[in-house]
């Protein structure tokens, strides 16, 4: 061994040998479930706080950003997807199935021929970054009383025509305080355009309590659910299921 | 108890040599939680940054926004965990929150019951002054630390930065931190505009936390210079050796 050890290197190995114990309990299984309750904690907590209705920051005309950054995917560029793009989104059309009385396929049209409502409201992207957008959108708690949503539905699950480059397609869900919160929309327009393929074009969700990976883009088909064990790896989202972010993203 | 036998041990006036109780266990049982919790947050905090390194004031902050601050991704061996994932620093960041929050809440209700606060950290007359500040200041620079009785006391700049970590870093610390929850500005929207806006939250969550790495390796210097088994020793089981005064018998 070598006597002529950086500080460096010392400070660094210093630094790094409790992180290394840290990363080896992060692969046990209890540990990391213990860790992992935490979202339930800051979830009741924050229920518990707040008016199951309060609404999220709305902004001035003045205070939109600039320029509304996307992320993910910027384009599905599916077969299917852009056999849609190409007809101005005419064929496209929204499923709504699952636990409702009435089953409903609604174009693009007909949603915008429902009263709708706009809003000026913050994204905030997990990584840390924010943008300011206004949305214009059809309440979603009109479309589940439309549908005549069952009581025994416990979430609603939205599955978007973006297969992530693979095999995998892209959802999320969200539970009945959300989905009924007067300011979660099922959004077709940002900043008075016509939603931009970036942003997710026809339609996508606004929840706007939660961060960016909840407002899933390219909307296709929404179902009622009373459970979200069933659906693809079970935890209620694509990057829920594939690496581990959580369901409420409140925080 | 504890009480009693802290005046007494300051009437006599102990001499130096004296092994004498220091630190209460509610301070060392929170003063070793926050060993744990603070180096957390902190690596995990590094490994969340590393997804948009960038900072910026105001409401809203984004690539085509300018930052005041853009960093490099800090290095795996100062990130918890090692390889980059949002996911788990941010598992291991929202836990280990709840833990800094509530045990501070926890340690000032405790501390304001059991008088630490006015009793040990306070301000006493005339330590404000001036002309005090400046002596001590000169006395730190000098290295000459108090001893006997004199060192049961924390003097005015040890009252100032404890003081300064505990009545306004963490709390600002955890405070900027709720504000980045979207949750939390619906719930709370005056946190938001205590800060100025989420990207501001972000930013001074980023300041206050380099400002508690500063106040760790000031505190870890004063330890080493004081005397380090005798410091942590005292933290630990509470009792602490009064340092000799210069020229007291050996």
């Amino acid at each position: 061994m070598t006597l002529l050890l950086s500080r460096r290197a010392l400070i660094g190995t210093m630094a790094a040998m409790p992180l290394a114990g840290c990363d080896k309990l992060a692969g046990n299984e209890s540990f990391r479930k213990a860790l992992f309750t935490a979202e339930n904690f800051h979830m009741w907590a924050q229920r518990s706080l707040s008016d199951r209705n309060a609404l999220a920051q709305e902004f001035r005309p003045d205070q939109v950003s600039r320029i509304f950054r996307s992320n993910g995917t910027n384009n599905p560029n599916t077969e299917g997807y852009k056999a849609l793009w190409r007809g101005g989104f005419a064929d496209w059309r929204l499923k709504v199935d699952g636990l409702v009385g009435k089953p409903l396929s609604l174009s693009l049209d007909q949603l915008k021929s429902i009263p709708h409502r706009e809003q000026i409201t913050r994204h905030d992207c997990v990584e840390g970054w924010s943008a300011i957008g206004k949305w214009r959108g059809v309440p979603l708690g009109t479309i589940l009383k439309a549908a005549r949503i069952s009581d025994r539905a416990r979430h609603i699950v939205f599955h978007c025509a973006d297969d992530m480059g693979g095999a995998k397609s892209y959802y999320e869900s969200i539970d009945r305080v959300d989905a009924f919160h007067p300011q979660t929309i099922l959004a077709y327009a940002l900043n008075d355009r016509p939603l931009s393929v970036a942003n997710g074009a026809p339609l996508r969700l606004r929840v706007e309590r939660q961060l960016g990976y909840k407002q899933a883009k390219y909307l296709l088909h929404i179902q009622a659910v009373d459970s979200l064990k069933p659906i693809h790896g079970g935890k209620g989202g694509f990057w829920e299921d594939s690496a581990g972010y959580e369901w409420y993203a409140g925080i | 108890m504890a009480r009693t036998r802290m005046t007494r041990a300051i009437n006599v006036a102990p001499p130096g040599g004296d092994l004498v109780r220091r630190h209460r266990l509610s301070t060392r049982i929170w003063h070793w939680i926050n060993v744990v919790t603070l180096y957390v947050l902190f690596t995990s905090g590094l490994g969340i940054f590393n997804a948009h390194p960038r900072l910026y004031w105001g409401q809203y902050g984004a690539n085509f926004d300018a930052p005041w601050l853009e960093l490099k991704r800090f290095p795996g061996w100062i990130t918890l965990p090692a390889h980059y994932s949002l996911a788990f620093s941010r598992h291991w960041h929202l836990a280990f929150a709840l833990v800094l929050a509530f045990s501070l809440l926890a340690y000032m209700v405790w501390s304001l019951l059991n008088r630490h606060i006015s009793r040990d950290l306070a301000f006493r007359k005339g330590e404000l002054k001036p002309s005090h500040i400046l002596h001590d200041i000169a006395d730190h620079a000098r290295l000459r630390f108090p001893t006997g009785a004199a060192a049961l006391r924390y003097n005015v700049l040890q009252k100032a930065s404890y003081i300064g970590v505990i009545f306004i870093l963490l709390p600002t610390i955890i405070l900027t931190g709720l504000t980045l929850s979207p949750g939390m500005n619906a719930a709370w929207p005056w946190l938001v505009e205590l800060f100025g806006g989420r990207q501001s939250a972000r930013s001074i969550h980023f300041i206050v936390a380099w400002l508690l790495v500063a106040f760790f390796l000031v505190h870890i210097l004063m330890v080493v210079l004081a005397g380090p088994f005798n410091e942590v020793r005292s933290m630990i089981t509470g009792r602490y050796r009064l340092p000799k005064a210069r020229g007291e018998g050996a």
